[in-house]
């Protein structure tokens, strides 16, 4: 049985959601474009997954092995509704600006992943711990593409100006790749090639070996 | 054989456990460039021919000095040109600082002209060069492969597709970008999809779109603004150019792009030495036509569709792409008729963006690209036919 410790820590960067099991990409695309709208972001997953997962886990002798999915997607879809409704009362603005993906947390693979895959089968301190700790891995990763994404993109950081822009005056000529969801792609990948090149036992077996050159004297 | 033994002195510095060991790929490259490599394939290889990458390799990059000096030529025209009727007589900055005294700005002195060129492709030149190939010294130490003759052709290639005066850092960045993302995160030379100069380009393109595009890079005058022909087009005014001047390539646009006549004398030698697959240049110019020639026929309020094929062939980077860019070995499909497939594809994906999306007046870049993600996958389909049409064969 995994330790709560682990269970907790491990998805943060041994077992990155987004970095090792690569689920939960669209919405790391989508709303990175600024640090605020992504630290809302994190906060409305972290606060999901932990629920759902605890809800699941609650329920798990109870649920029906037939319909565990749609009971889960329940679940999940109540606590985002619940998400929304808080955000469009008490952050407008944000809410406007992050538009469908607070409803698209309900697809978010990583919380109906982690209720499949974790809460089913464990008690529910353990499953929240769980839940808690994966959305934490997730919004490590957010925070680290908004982190390159908005000053680059934008000269800003939560909208103070750090790097100040050729447009305001300053030296910094913004670099608009960075506003492209494309861009969130390639950070993401190099956030994965720097957790490999740290915790090497990440990294993929090749499939293939290329044969070394041999010298004349090997051949003939 | 003098040289051979100052090598071999100094190989025992560079092989296993020598102080300098990190810096082996630097010395393999001198080398080989020098000599013949010492090593072969062994196992069941297929030889056809006593080329080597490196010689290709060599081979396109002089091949690409045709459009560098006849490029050079014509933006220092432009740049004179623009200066004559702003009346500068001289240069401003690092630049005047070196050419001032030898040249006078006159357009229509031959001298004048390359040399005013020399001054924008020289030091853009020089800096995509270092800075791409420490790039990929730090990989193939790190690695342990080889230094590749490719980049010589990537780096030239690159700072041919950009604009006069563009700041060089940019060059820099983009390059850089280029040699790790397109072709270091795959393992180098040989196991990139895309072609690493024009992914350098396109991340350029999409990063700083207004040093880019637009109307003020073209010319090489600080202040003065001339659109390109096909950026003319697009927004349905006269292009500003006869046929035979665009033919020859006196008009604004990027370093190596504007004379498609260089372009092809330089693909007449490619293909004559058999470097570059005239079967894709063919299919490139195949697609290109007919699908121009089917926009044609449709009548519409967008300027684009009218566009006859032989514009298409002169304005912009079409040329230089289909010659250069898209005959990339490693890059384009392997097979023959895969490379028509492929070839075809490019044309027609180009004519596409050109004439029907608002947002981009240059299609080939994207069309290039476009074609390398696809060229496995012909590969594939034309060798599982080929495997088909033999065990139907018995």
């Amino acid at each position: 049985m995994a330790t709560q410790k682990e269970v907790l820590i491990d998805p943060i960067f041994n077992n990155n959601p987004i970095a090792l099991q690569v689920l939960g990409i669209c919405s790391a695309l989508a709303v990175t474009i600024n640090m605020a709208t992504t630290l809302v972001m994190c906060l409305a997953v972290i606060f999901v997954t932990t629920m759902s997962n605890l809800s699941v886990s609650l329920l798990r002798n109870r649920i029906p092995t037939n319909i565990r999915i749609i009971v889960q997607m329940t679940i999940i879809a109540s606590l985002v509704i619940v998400v929304d409704e808080t955000l469009k009362a008490f952050a407008y603005d944000i809410s406007k600006s992050l538009s469908v993906f607070v409803g698209l947390i309900i697809t978010n693979c990583i919380v109906m992943g982690r209720a499949e895959a974790f809460a089913m089968q464990n008690g529910p301190f353990l499953s929240a711990m769980d839940g808690f700790g994966n959305a934490l891995g997730y919004s490590v990763v957010l925070i680290g593409v908004a982190l390159v994404r908005e000053p680059l993109g934008s000269g800003t950081l939560l909208g103070y100006e750090i790097l100040p822009t050729v447009a305001n005056g300053g030296w910094y000529l913004p670099n608009g790749m960075l506003l492209l969801a494309p861009s969130a792609f390639f950070i993401i990948g190099f956030f994965i090639w720097a957790i490999r090149a740290w915790k090497t036992d990440q990294v993929e077996e090749p499939e293939y070996e290329i044969a070394p050159n041999a010298q004349y004297k090997e051949a003939m | 054989m003098g040289l051979r033994s100052v090598l071999d002195d100094l190989a025992p510095h560079f092989e296993k456990d020598g102080k300098l060991q990190s810096l082996y790929p630097l010395y393999e490259a001198i080398d080989t460039a020098l000599y013949t490599p010492g090593q072969i394939t062994a196992g069941g290889s297929h030889i056809r021919d006593n080329l080597n990458l490196k010689r290709i390799m060599i081979t396109v990059w002089f091949c690409a000095f045709i459009p560098v000096f006849v490029g050079s030529y014509f933006v220092g025209f432009n740049a004179n040109e623009a200066m004559q009727a702003m009346g500068q007589t001289s240069l401003e900055g690092w630049r005047g600082f070196f050419i001032n005294g030898l040249v006078s700005y006159d357009p229509t002195s031959v001298w004048d002209c390359v040399m005013h060129g020399m001054a924008y492709f020289v030091p853009l030149y020089v800096v995509v060069f270092v800075t791409g190939i420490l790039a990929e010294l730090w990989f193939a130490s790190k690695r342990g492969h080889e230094i590749n003759e490719g980049y010589f052709v990537t780096s030239i290639l690159f700072t041919l597709t950009l604009p006069p005066s563009i700041p060089l850092w940019m060059a820099a960045v983009g390059v850089v970008f280029g040699v790790v993302v397109a072709k270091e995160v795959f393992g180098g030379t040989g196991k990139n999809f895309l072609n690493p100069a024009l992914t350098g380009r396109a991340f350029l393109y999409f990063a700083y779109p207004a040093q880019m595009s637009g109307d003020a890079v073209w010319v090489a005058v600080d202040g003065y603004t001339k659109a390109t022909p096909l950026g003319n087009a697009a927004i349905g005014e006269a292009y500003g150019v006869e046929w035979t001047q665009a033919f020859l390539g006196i008009m604004p646009g990027s370093l190596g792009e504007t004379s498609t006549l260089a372009i092809l004398i330089a693909g007449a030698l490619l293909c004559a030495t058999r470097i570059a697959s005239w079967r894709v240049m063919a299919g490139v110019f195949l697609g290109m036509t007919l699908t121009a020639s089917l926009f044609n026929m449709i009548p519409s309020s967008n300027p684009m569709f009218a566009m006859p094929f032989y514009w298409h062939l002169v304005l912009g980077g079409f040329a230089f792409g289909a010659i250069f860019m898209a005959t990339d070995p490693v890059s384009a499909a392997m097979t023959d008729t895969g490379r028509w497939y492929y070839g075809i594809l490019i044309g027609f994906m180009c004519v596409l963006i050109r004439v029907v999306n608002p947002a981009f007046p240059e299609g080939m870049m994207l069309a290039i690209l476009f074609g390398n993600l696809f060229a496995p996958l012909m590969d594939h389909f034309v060798v599982q036919s080929n495997i088909k049409r033999r065990l139907a064969r018995g």
